[in-house]
């Protein structure tokens, strides 16, 4: 193997303009996942002890399947189903696939902070005659989250490293930059290193920041749990 | 005699197999102020948890205002009741929690204004004012801007019971408020209760272990054991001259100074 400086340094600009939809695509995928993550946790309170188990199946079975298979399923298979099939542009059906894999996840972390908050906090909120809205919104939420803050930082660093399954079905971003410039030049060390040093660049920075965060509201909540 | 504020009329309650309350008939007058005693288990607490709306009855009703309260009449039949009817009546409603039940994220002051605010749309700088003179009055006028976490348990249970008293109930309730104190915190929350019964007009039903001062403020004091009302009557009749003998022994575990 013969490392080649001049092609590091000539691969980084091509591979820096895949970062932009690499980090692009990963807050677009958070974003659909964190609030479509919401989503499960109101049908898990659903009444209806049917509708919350099928609903429970279908989470359990979107966590337990590979995100791999999930963006093929979307990309390839869905659009060539009778009726309901639609087919996506890749940047979409990744959005769609990866969300939608995490959001399962994102839902477990709101659920564990829901369930933290205290079941006195629910009944002075009913004794005070708050609405079911403004109990979500002004007494629960507010404390269920905070704390979950870490939780979920780790899962956008998670995220950020998943997102180069999207190359799989055609988005071009680093990954899949740093591949078709091996291909064509069979220079495949180089570029790799480069897009591996990408991802150290952005993740490392931001679990130090979460470490950050979680020493900061740890530190916070130790004290509001002296209050109930 | 005045129309009842709150009437129970063979209240039933289980938890599970467990029957809590077993036929529970009770009256409260406006302004009148009634404590509820009995070992614990014997049902004192479901009984206002479930005026609350915070339990629902198995069986039996219970009318505040002579308004069924967990029944409403539907197209001519009596059906369960919905979020709607319990949010119309529970504003008559207020309690104070055996643990304060504050919330750890706002200010004294915005535990206060927040439900006037938010469920009466009153305007937020009249409900300031009145939340200020309501802290002053429960001796807190100093510590507005403090979060719960910064208070003594006596302070806190003091926050309550203004908070609670800035919705302006018409019956006041009063679980076990004094039970998570340190003893020394004790006297400065029944002093603010003392001067709340002393005003009057609210009704109160609390729930206690305070006989001495279930003695100095009640006007009737309920006794309940093993889910029934056992005795009930003048505090002087009940706590001084109990006639039944499990009231005796239960009793024989205070010492009421008198």
């Amino acid at each position: 193997m013969n490392w080649s400086w001049t092609v590091f340094f000539e691969t980084i600009p091509l591979i820096a303009k895949g970062l932009w939809i690499t980090v692009g695509l990963t807050l677009a995928c958070y974003l659909f996942a964190a609030v479509f993550g919401f989503f499960w946790v109101f049908m898990s309170r659903i009444p209806s002890k049917i509708v919350r188990s099928i609903f429970g199946w279908i989470a359990v079975f979107v966590r337990s399947t590979p995100p791999l298979v999930q963006l093929f399923f979307i990309f390839y298979a869905w659009p060539v189903i009778p009726v309901v099939g639609v087919s996506l542009n890749p940047f979409v059906a990744a959005i769609l696939g990866l969300g939608i894999h995490f959001s399962t996840y994102m839902s477990e972390v709101y659920r564990s902070g829901i369930e933290s908050v205290d079941k006195g906090q629910w009944e002075a909120s009913t004794a005070l005659n708050l609405s079911t809205r403004q109990k979500w919104t002004k007494i629960i939420l507010p404390q269920a989250i905070p704390p979950t803050i870490p939780m979920l930082g780790n899962y956008l660093i998670i995220m950020f490293k998943e997102v180069p399954l999207a190359s799989t079905i055609g988005v071009v971003a680093m990954l899949h930059i740093a591949n078709d410039y091996g291909s064509q030049y069979y220079k495949f060390v180089e570029p790799l290193t480069v897009v591996a040093l990408f991802f150290l660049l952005l993740s490392y920075p931001s679990a130090i920041l979460i470490s950050k965060l979680e020493k900061k509201y740890n530190r916070k909540f130790d004290k509001k749990a002296m209050s109930s | 005699m005045a129309e009842s504020i709150v009437q129970y009329k063979d209240v039933h309650k289980s938890f599970g197999d467990i029957d809590v309350l077993k036929g529970i008939d009770l009256d409260i007058q406006p302004a009148e102020k009634v404590a509820l005693i009995g070992p614990s288990g014997s049902g004192k607490t479901t009984i206002i948890r479930m005026l609350m709306t915070l339990e629902e009855p198995t069986m039996g009703v219970i009318d505040v205002g002579g308004r069924n309260l967990w029944q409403m009449e539907k197209k001519g039949e009596w059906v369960r009741a919905d979020d709607p009817h319990l949010h119309s009546i529970r504003g008559d409603i207020g309690m104070v929690f055996q643990h304060f039940n504050l919330f750890p994220h706002m200010t004294i002051l915005e535990n206060c204004m927040l439900a006037p605010v938010l469920v009466k749309n009153e305007s937020k700088k009249e409900v300031k004012a009145t939340a200020v003179e309501m802290l002053e009055k429960v001796g807190l006028g100093d510590k507005i801007e403090l979060y719960p976490a910064q208070l003594s348990g006596g302070q806190k249970q003091r926050v309550a019971m203004a908070r609670a008293l800035m919705m302006r109930p018409k019956v006041m309730l009063f679980d076990e408020v004094t039970s998570a104190l340190d003893p020394e915190l004790v006297g400065e929350v029944l002093e603010v209760i003392r001067d709340l019964a002393k005003e009057g007009e609210m009704a109160m039903i609390l729930v206690t272990h305070e006989m001495d001062f279930a003695l100095d403020i009640a006007d009737r004091v309920v006794f309940l054991n093993d889910g029934v009302i056992e005795e009930e009557g003048h505090p002087e009749d009940i706590l001084v001259n109990p006639k039944s003998e499990r009231l005796q022994d239960f009793l024989s575990r205070f010492t009421v100074n008198r």
